[in-house]
């Protein structure tokens, strides 16, 4: 049994829209993150890899389900209440909008400052100042952007700022949305050589969502595929790469950009018309760890419909 | 064909805590009817700026030092606020960086595309306008768009943001777009439709397109050519294939080699050794000598001009000068 640091069970979310309207967000979904690993989540715009980010962190309270971080079971009040400070500064999310979700009032040292304030830790390089000079340099800022606000710094910079606060905390646990999609490529090859150097070497535990495949492809060990609100498919990188199963999967690998320009303007895309894929059945061990949703009548199957990794 | 947009040695200055940002360092480039031409760069190169000082959107303190924007054959560098906001109007649209600052969070995703719809069509009944609404969020792909149009965009998935920003732009009908980083909060079946729903509008309409993108493989399938920038420079500029196949600057080659197709099966990503210089404090010479291997002592001393390398591939490295090639350039 791998050692598990986080994760959902039948975790649900609900966003209610008006009176009439609701959109389920999450449709039953339970996931492991284990220790020491990269978990990818990938899927369509819309699938719910934010909000499941957010339920993680405890930033919205699900409809149903169980949200639990080592053996904290985070989703109930009392226990959230009981370990806050642990789960506040050894979890750490890195937002999707970052870049647009910094305080424009602050300087970006108050900005990495801001959560050793908040939770009255002592920084371990001394000052504050200190630390968030290092942790600029970590993530190949220029020291001189400190003294910036967010306004006067570029798309790339803000992105990296935000990724800088998150590890500023020594997190076990870091939850980043999109962290890489607003920099160069030469630079997200650094970020991405970082969270592999963080794992490896400080055993950081990493749940990153992308739509970046390629990347994905390269950093992750697991890779769990979502479409609409619901787990398709789960999988050791490798397989899942190279035995893709869900047919949402299969689309999406055969949609990775090349870039190679004459390779690229001669492939067709696949008519997206019939893009339409049933989310109903359980998830099922077909090998040993490579989980897929199947259909309704496989689903009676309870023995092979656990979602744990 | 013609050129829709020429910008003639462009500098841009943006005094700041500490000193002053080149943001933009005499910048040429021209822009051809029909045409996608994409900007890609080290982050924080300028390349947002460069598309804002086109839009005449530059931070307030942010001034033009020298250069001229022309647009079909008239200088539009000098005109006043009222003027430009006319001509943003009819002549371009802007795709924001950053979806979630580019819409209103007081306002209905709805209304905001109305709002741009009722720029070019004032006359247009309710009716008509929310049938043209319901359109353009299903041209971009949003299903349920009559529910969604009543949604804030604090409500959306970033994705959808990021399409409905293209709603908005593609309610007016712009003869030049310029698209910051487009389609990078989007999954890759999406993405691939827009850039094909993007081409297919660009034709009919024979719109022109300058698209900002990190994402090589987007800028594979779209740019007819590529501008290369670093430290507020074009570095290189050339077709897609001069780009891809023959890289001739450096930093290109650099950037090339740092995509994880050259590193599979590799335990770390090739990557480009040193930090990009500040804009605030630019080292003599090439600014991208002091993180080149290879760089030769004249790239210390001072900034290459651009070489041609055929009609249509130009490089700003010393490597490419003739006495370089021939024997050496000390
Ligand atoms: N605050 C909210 N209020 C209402 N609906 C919301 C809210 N946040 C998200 N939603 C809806 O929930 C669904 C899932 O959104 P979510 O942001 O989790 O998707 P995502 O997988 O992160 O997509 P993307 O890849 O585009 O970022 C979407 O249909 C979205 O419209
Ligand atoms: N309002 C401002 N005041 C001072 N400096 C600024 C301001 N806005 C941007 N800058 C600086 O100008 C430079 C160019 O910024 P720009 O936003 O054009 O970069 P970019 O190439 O678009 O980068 P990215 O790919 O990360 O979006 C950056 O170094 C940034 O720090
Ligand atoms: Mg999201
Ligand atoms: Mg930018």
């Amino acid at each position: 049994m791998q050692d598990i640091i986080a994760g959902v069970r039948n975790l649900t979310h609900e966003f209610q829209l008006n009176k009439k309207l609701k959109i389920r967000a999450i449709d039953g979904l339970s996931l492991d993150i284990r220790r020491g690993e990269i978990l990818g989540v990938v899927g369509e715009s819309g699938s719910g890899k934010s909000t499941l980010a957010r339920c993680m962190m405890n930033i919205y309270r699900p409809t149903e389900g169980e949200v639990f971080f080592k053996n904290i079971k985070c989703s109930d009040r009392a226990e959230y209440k009981k370990h806050a400070f642990e789960l506040q500064t050894k979890r750490q999310i890195i937002f999707q909008d970052s870049a647009s979700s910094l305080n424009p009032r602050m300087r970006v040292i108050d900005i990495i400052a801001e959560p050793f304030r908040i939770n009255h830790i002592v920084p371990i390089r001394g000052s504050i100042e200190n630390e968030a000079r290092f942790q600029l340099k970590y993530t190949g800022l220029d020291e001189e952007l400190l003294y910036k606000y967010p306004g006067e710094l570029s798309g790339g910079q803000r992105q990296r700022v935000a990724i800088a606060r998150a590890l500023a905390m020594e997190p076990e646990l870091l939850v980043a949305d999109e962290p890489i999609s607003a920099v160069d490529v030469s630079i997200q090859a650094q970020l991405v050589n970082l969270f592999k150097h963080l794992r490896n070497e400080h055993g950081f535990s990493i749940m990153f969502i992308a739509h970046d495949l390629a990347m994905v492809e390269f950093l992750c060990d697991r890779v769990a595929i979502m479409y609409r609100g619901r787990l398709v498919e789960l999988a050791e990188t490798k397989e899942l790469f190279a035995n893709p199963l869900h047919p949402y999967t299969k689309l999406l690998l055969s949609c990775i950009p090349i870039p190679d320009p004459r390779a690229e303007r001669e492939r067709k895309h696949p008519d997206f018309d019939e893009t339409e894929f049933d989310t109903s059945g359980c998830l099922t061990e077909i090998s040993e760890g490579h989980l897929l949703l199947c259909g309704g009548e496989k689903s009676n199957n309870k023995k092979g419909s656990l979602a744990i990794g | 064909m013609g050129n829709i947009l020429e910008i003639k040695n462009l500098s841009v200055k943006i005094p700041a805590h500490g000193g002053t940002v080149s943001a933009v360092r005499d910048v040429s480039l021209e822009l051809k009817k029909g045409e996608t031409l994409a900007i890609v760069g080290e982050s924080g190169c300028g390349k947002s700026m460069l598309c804002k000082s086109i839009m005449k959107l530059l931070p307030e303190r942010a001034v033009i030092e020298s250069g001229q924007i022309i647009v079909n054959g008239t200088d539009i560098t000098g005109l006043s606020d009222r003027e430009m906001t006319k001509l943003r109007g009819q002549l371009f649209s802007y795709v924001f960086q950053d979806p979630l600052s580019a819409l209103d969070p007081t306002m209905t995703i709805g209304r905001q595309i109305a709002e741009s719809i009722l720029i070019h069509q004032r006359n247009l009944g309710k009716e008509e306008i929310l049938a043209r609404i319901n359109e353009l969020l299903t041209l971009v792909g949003i299903k349920n768009p009559e529910e969604r149009s009543r949604l804030h965009s604090y409500e959306l998935s970033g994705g959808m943001r990021q399409r409905c920003v293209l709603a908005i732009v593609l309610a007016s009908n712009p003869r030049i777009l310029l698209a910051d980083e487009p389609t990078t909060a989007l999954d890759v079946t999406i993405q691939a439709q827009i850039l094909d729903l993007l081409k297919d509008i660009q034709k009919k309409r024979n719109m022109s397109t300058v698209l900002v993108s990190h994402d090589m493989g987007v800028v594979a399938r779209v740019a007819d050519r590529v501008a290369i920038m670093y430290a507020g420079k074009i570095v290189e500029t050339g077709t897609a294939e001069d780009i891809f196949y023959s890289p001739a600057h450096p930093y290109t080659q650099g950037l090339l080699k740092s995509l994880p197709i050259n590193s599979r099966g590799k335990d770390v990503l090739e990557t480009i050794p040193g930090m990009p210089p500040s804009l605030m404090r630019l080292p003599k010479g090439d600014a991208f000598a002091c993180r080149n291997p290879k760089a030769l002592p004249i790239d210390f001393i001072e900034e290459p001009p651009m070489f041609k390398i055929s009609d249509s591939h130009f490089a700003a490295s010393w490597t490419l000068d003739k006495r370089y090639k021939n024997s050496n350039l000390e």
